[in-house]
């Protein structure tokens, strides 16, 4: 991160802290016994997990027949819940990634508590592709591994199977990236622990010391892994987008698809990251940490990503038009005002008009306004699954094909499962580990602490270095 | 890197990065040798002063890559052009941009394990090491310079822990 700050900026971290008040502040959250509240929420979360479990057996139990799907609509809430846990995740590669990329000091306020739930959306992604197999119990076979049946491969042409690669492989590195920022952040833990619970923490942050090698290449390869992950959430979602694009069915059969995707992902994303956020920052007292700025920073994402979902839309109407392809003509012709236009408008009105919002000032620092449109964010794009993928598939070439879908009990109650999945997994994390990355934070305090710079600055700003030591070494 | 013998350290307590930068190159000017830094956040600016060569992970990194696109790209191409070749919609056997996205993800996926694993093994970490640290302080926020007892006798130490503001002195085995 450079050394020097203009003058101009807001500060990151209120409260005139000291390095110990941060640790104090990050850390007692996962020693404290449970609040209330994170009880309440745990129960709720276990509950509803239990439900989708049963769920997922009744599917592999009884079969894909205990979903409403058929012939001509042969993926809908299945593969619609799929891409919006994707898109979820990639808001917590984006800010941890991305963001180191443009140094931005103020993704390390948010970026723990984001890449972990980059973890569990695309834990929570990765259920479907496997249950919606039909029988899950030949799952191996989408692997490359020498068998007795010929070998037979799987085909590497199919973007069916470069999704297999890009998911296992996102949640991969997203782990490691993850887990190597935990590291000394644990050992903070552990040292402020004491009995059973430093023995855990010390098996948790590997021994770490402190040592100013090990932060040089620490440095190093959170730099790496963030240059890898980059085109990684890239290529993840362009992959998804991919499994449409690479067909011949009017409306998904388009260019259009991966930026339409990607963005659209990072827009719903940080939507999530803002609704997560809020609450935590508010049940964890977090507010120096979580400021204002933060959330204005990830609503301007917003305003922008949405704006480029927004033209995406505009463009795919247009040259539907401009193609002069009735098929193409139709496709958008259904979209609107077919069985489904409820569907679509919800999207239109969900994701184009709602981000506007943020256009002005205030409104973007307003958190109860950030956090009602956030979650409409959500469900707008959740709706953009569907009219892509279902209202699709309903009114594609053949009209004697043409049908109808509303989902069975079991998908409504997995989809249901999933946000007890992510929710029991988000609520052991803010147990278990610091929510905020201790370490990054306390890294920029000098150049953002508000006591340095902003209105209340108390030790006057521009803290220069001796040495310009760059972090791209 | 984790040590086999025991090692005699007298090591001095700072309150702040700014002291420890400046007790670094006093100590730098002097012809001390440093036994080790520690901090509970990496402090820009040390790494030139207390000399520590680049690290050589990202060329680690690069070559992990350059296994995992090879393997990747080599491998289909085997598989679909001699194993077991199949017509997939029209397309020739040696399909190379339907192999791009997979051998990307590869090359990412190789590289990040590797560079990951290697960073653990050569900085002697892993789940159930157990290092001896220097002061539970120093992980909230305190920061470190330690000397071999060996290397700069304890007095010469004491001097320039005093000289130098050091909150406080001590000594440990580690």
């Amino acid at each position: 991160m450079s050394a020097v700050v203009s003058p101009l900026r807001r500060p990151l971290i209120t409260g005139n802290k000291t390095y110990h008040q941060i640790t104090e502040d990050l850390i007692s959250p996962t020693e404290k016994t449970p609040t209330k509240a994170w009880v309440i929420g745990f129960v709720l979360s276990v509950a509803v997990l239990t439900f989708g479990i049963f769920c997922i057996i009744w599917t592999i139990w009884v079969g894909i027949g205990s979903w409403n799907l058929n012939r001509t609509i042969n993926w809908s809430w299945d593969i619609t819940n799929f891409v919006w846990w994707i898109g979820i995740g990639h808001a917590g590669t984006l800010i941890s990634a991305i963001l180191l990329l443009f140094r931005q000091k103020w993704r390390t306020g948010v970026n723990r508590a984001a890449e972990a739930m980059t973890i569990f959306a695309v834990m929570c992604a990765g259920l479907f592709p496997l249950i919606h197999m039909g029988r899950i119990w030949l799952a191996m076979f989408i692997m490359p591994y020498p068998n007795t049946r010929g070998p037979l491969w799987p085909n590497f042409n199919s973007p069916l199977l470069w999704d297999v690669f890009a998911i296992s492989t996102y949640l991969t590195v997203s782990l490691l990236f993850w887990y190597t920022g935990l590291v000394p952040d644990f050992a903070t833990v552990r040292d402020r622990a004491k009995g059973l619970r430093k023995k855990i923490y010390n098996t948790l942050s590997f021994g770490w010391t402190g040592s100013a090698k090990h932060w040089q290449r620490w440095e190093s390869l959170s730099l790496v892994l963030a240059g890898l992950s980059t085109p990684l959430v890239l290529s993840v979602h362009t992959i998804v987008s991919f499994d449409f694009a690479t067909s011949v069915i009017p409306g998904w059969h388009t260019t259009i698809f991966p930026p339409y995707f990607v963005a659209g992902a990072i827009f719903s994303g940080f939507a999530m990251v803002l609704t997560l956020m809020i609450i935590t920052r508010k049940l964890l007292k977090l507010e120096d940490y979580i400021t204002i700025e933060h959330i204005e920073s990830m609503n301007k994402v917003i305003l922008l990503t949405g704006t480029i979902v927004g033209v995406a839309y505009l463009t795919e109407l247009f040259i539907a038009w401009y193609s002069g392809y009735v098929y193409e003509q139709f496709a958008f012709f259904n979209r609107a005002l077919g069985p489904y236009w409820w569907s679509y408008f919800g999207m239109m009105f969900c994701n184009v008009v709602s981000p506007q919002f943020f256009w002005k000032k205030s409104w973007r620092r307003n958190i109860t306004l950030t956090f009602f449109l956030s979650i409409v964010v959500n469900i707008g794009m959740w709706f953009e699954r569907f009219v892509i993928i279902a209202t699709t598939l309903a009114r594609d070439y053949l009209p004697s094909s043409w049908s109808l879908y509303s989902p069975s009990w079991v998908e409504i109650g997995i989809y249901v499962g999933t946000f007890g999945l992510f929710f029991t997994a988000f609520l052991i994390f803010v147990r278990v580990a610091p929510v905020v990355a201790v370490a990054e934070v306390k890294a920029i305090l000098k150049s953002s602490g508000d006591q340095y710079i902003g209105d209340n600055a108390t030790h006057g700003h521009g803290h220069k270095h001796h040495s310009e030591h760059s972090d791209t070494h | 890197m984790a040590n086999n013998k025991q090692t005699d350290v007298i090591f001095g307590l700072y309150n702040d990065e700014e002291d420890l930068l400046r007790a670094v190159k006093a100590a730098k000017k002097d012809h001390l040798d440093i036994y080790d830094v520690y901090s509970p956040f990496p402090v820009h600016g040390l790494d030139p002063i207390l000399e520590l060569e680049e690290s050589r992970l990202h060329q680690a990194g690069f070559i992990y890559g350059a296994i995992g696109t090879l393997t990747a790209f080599l491998g289909m191409s085997w598989i679909f052009t001699k194993d077991w070749p199949n017509i997939f919609g029209g397309k020739p056997y040696w399909s190379v941009p339907a192999f791009i996205p997979i051998t990307f993800e590869m090359t990412v996926l190789f590289s990040a394990i590797g560079m990951t694993v290697t960073f653990y093994i050569i900085n002697g970490l892993g789940p159930g090491v157990v290092n001896t640290y220097l002061d539970d302080r120093i992980t909230d926020d305190k920061f470190c310079i330690a000397f071999d007892k060996s290397a700069v006798s304890a007095e010469r130490a004491e001097s320039f822990f005093k000289s130098t503001g050091a909150s406080e002195v001590n000594s440990k085995t580690i």
